[in-house]
């Protein structure tokens, strides 16, 4: 009857509308509490809901699948409110992955995978496909994994499963509750990125609760940041929420190093990349002494044939005549290329010799030059550089 | 000292006794475990009522055998169900406290991931808790089953007692072989039983002996 769907990208849009939850004879501001929360998490995005514990959060997400249900409002999955579904049918086009992970110790790996097709009532064919098609996925060997007991594996591998688990019927919409938060800060960053990489691929609308501002800012598409009391704070981009925190508490919430997070995000290609004074292998010394005297910035970059840098020319090692030979050069500036974030980077710079990083294209060719203050200065920007705009902000030469 | 020829004259009468004895333990089991799960199947759904029904059972784990089966007598006489009603009151006690305690060791995001996958409330039961629960089921009917085995020789004095008819047929007449066979017979199937379902507990739940490594 059922079918496995064709693997597909489907996925809904999340919208809160308007929802509040109180509990019975406490009044605003009970722990877990949501009060008046109104947001829409577009199609194939990853919304991350983050707060200090107690502000509702958890609760949010789990009124998505009526979990919890809502003291008032409603939650529309693609535009359907989800009391009116059917609740287990509700349930079972929803993912659900929790910091426990919740695997059921007396099932198999394989088994806990097929949970849901089994409620499905796929056939057992299908089931097996799909579990060894998951299992794969998540990067673990089928005919390793498939008849293990949860107790047998590691933590990371445990998370994966309940990944897997949580994928197993493509449900449109995941609710992550903390899913990395009971493995060490190594695997935790491991299974982040690979679980972006899969993201990338499945395009699931995802709900997705941390306490964490670090793995919020890395994980979200949008981070929604509530505060005590179940209040919605802010609701935008990362790079909209680090550039302009819409409160005090947003402001402390991120931190003090906001700006350095906010170059954590960007890459090179974001930055106005100034032309290099290139000079060239051969070039006539004396021509080169022209162009430095009256330039404040000082330096040529000695570049070979193809463009590739060599290193800096400055005054002092410029030879009286003849052509420039790479002896010439010294020293070296740390090469950068687009997508080189920028707080890597600043941290390159900051370490360099001379503190203006070379943009390369992939072949190694000179594209530009930015400087440790254009990457300082876009921190202290607003997003797209639309506000803020630093005026203690020193123009480069 | 041991009189073969006794043994051999009252064959079939100890197998009658044992097999007597074997389906008054098998039935007070049965129907103490079917009593218990409905029991917990309501205090579940009333967890006012824990306190009472533990309570009561409780209190009839206290009356002695004895003086139980001697305030039954005028009600049910001299028969099966009188010694049964004995049996399965005994049985209660241990298998609501280990069905309980087998439903309240399931671990809770386990329970809240079948919640969330769609489980109904029942099937959640049936696949999720019950299977995790059965460490404590079994260990329950383990001790019931091997406390039953032992208080069957007691409702010898109602007529229906197994191997214990066995042993006072022997001091009634005197006769040491008989004593000792109902003993060694009875002592025997209570390590059986508690051997076999020691057995069949690992083999029921595979799952727990798996450790990581």
């Amino acid at each position: 009857m059922t079918r496995v769907p064709a693997p597909g990208h489907r996925a809904a849009t999340v919208a809160f509308d308007h929802v509040t939850k109180r509990y019975a004879g406490t009044g605003v501001g009970r722990p877990g509490a949501v009060e008046d929360l109104s947001l829409e998490v577009p199609a194939g995005k990853i919304c991350v809901l983050v707060g200090p514990s107690g502000c509702g959060k958890t609760t949010s997400l789990k009124m998505v699948n009526r979990l919890i249900e809502p003291t008032s409002g409603r939650i529309l999955i693609d535009g359907v409110d989800a009391a009116t579904r059917e609740l287990t049918a509700l349930r079972r086009s929803i993912g659900y992955v929790i910091q426990g992970v919740g695997l059921f110790p007396h099932q198999t790996v394989g088994e806990n995978v097929g949970t849901v097709p089994r409620l499905l009532r796929w056939p057992a064919d299908d089931r097996r496909a799909r579990t060894e098609e998951l299992l794969t996925l998540v990067g673990l060997d089928p005919a390793t994994y498939r008849d293990r007991y949860p107790a047998e594996l590691s933590g990371g591998e445990r998370q994966r499963v309940g990944v897997a688990r949580a994928l197993a019927a493509d449900p449109p919409v995941m609710l992550m509750d903390e899913p990395f938060g009971a493995v060490d800060p190594i695997v935790r960053e491991r299974l982040q990125n690979e679980f972006l990489r899969l993201q990338a691929d499945l395009a699931k609308t995802i709900l997705f609760v941390t306490h964490d501002i670090d793995e919020a800012i890395k994980m979200g598409d949008l981070v929604a940041v509530m505060e005590a009391g179940g209040r919605l704070a802010q609701f935008g981009t990362p790079e909209q929420i680090l550039a302009n925190p819409a409160s005090e508490f947003v402001a402390r919430f991120v931190g003090v190093d906001r700006g350095l997070k906010r170059l954590a995000l960007a890459r090179v290609e974001r930055l106005p990349l100034r032309p290099a004074p290139t000079a060239h292998l051969g070039d006539d010394a004396a021509d080169a002494r022209r162009r430095l005297t009256g330039d404040p910035f000082g330096y040529l970059l000695l570049v070979d044939a193809a463009n590739r840098p060599i290193g800096w020319i400055g005054p002092r090692s410029l030879p009286e005549s003849g052509g420039l030979a790479p002896e010439a050069a010294t020293p070296m500036s740390p090469l950068l290329d687009l997508r080189t974030t920028l707080k890597d980077a600043l941290a390159m710079l900051i370490d360099a010799v001379v503190q203006v990083g070379i943009v390369v294209d992939p072949r190694g060719g000179v594209l530009g030059i930015v400087t440790a203050e254009e990457i300082t200065a876009f921190a202290r920007r607003g997003p797209d550089g639309a506000a803020g705009e630093d005026p203690t902000r020193v123009a480069p030469p | 000292m041991i009189r073969w020829d006794v043994i051999r004259g009252n064959l079939p009468l100890i197998g009658a006794k044992l097999g007597e004895h074997l389906a008054l333990t098998l039935v007070a089991v049965g129907v103490g475990l079917l009593l218990s799960f409905v029991a917990v199947l309501v205090i579940r759904s009333r967890p006012r009522l824990a306190g009472p029904f533990t309570g009561f059972f409780g209190f009839l784990y206290t009356i002695p055998s004895l003086a139980l089966l001697a305030f039954l007598v005028p009600f049910t006489r001299l028969s099966f169900l009188t010694s049964e009603i004995a049996l399965v009151s005994y049985t209660l006690l241990i298998l609501v406290r280990n069905l309980l305690a087998g439903l309240e060791a399931v671990p809770l995001d386990a329970l809240e991931a079948a919640d969330a996958m769609g489980y109904s409330r029942l099937r959640r039961l049936w696949q999720v808790e019950l299977p995790l629960a059965l460490p404590l089921i079994v260990a329950g009917i383990r001790i019931a089953t091997v406390t039953t085995i032992g208080l069957v020789m007691v409702t010898a004095m109602v007529g229906f007692g197994g191997l214990g008819q066995v042993m006072l047929r022997g001091y009634n007449f005197r006769n040491d072989t008989l004593v000792l066979v109902g003993f060694v017979l009875t002592v025997a199937l209570a390590l059986a039983a508690d051997l076999g379902l020691g057995w069949l507990g690992r083999v029921v739940t595979p799952w727990s002996r798996a450790r990581a490594g």
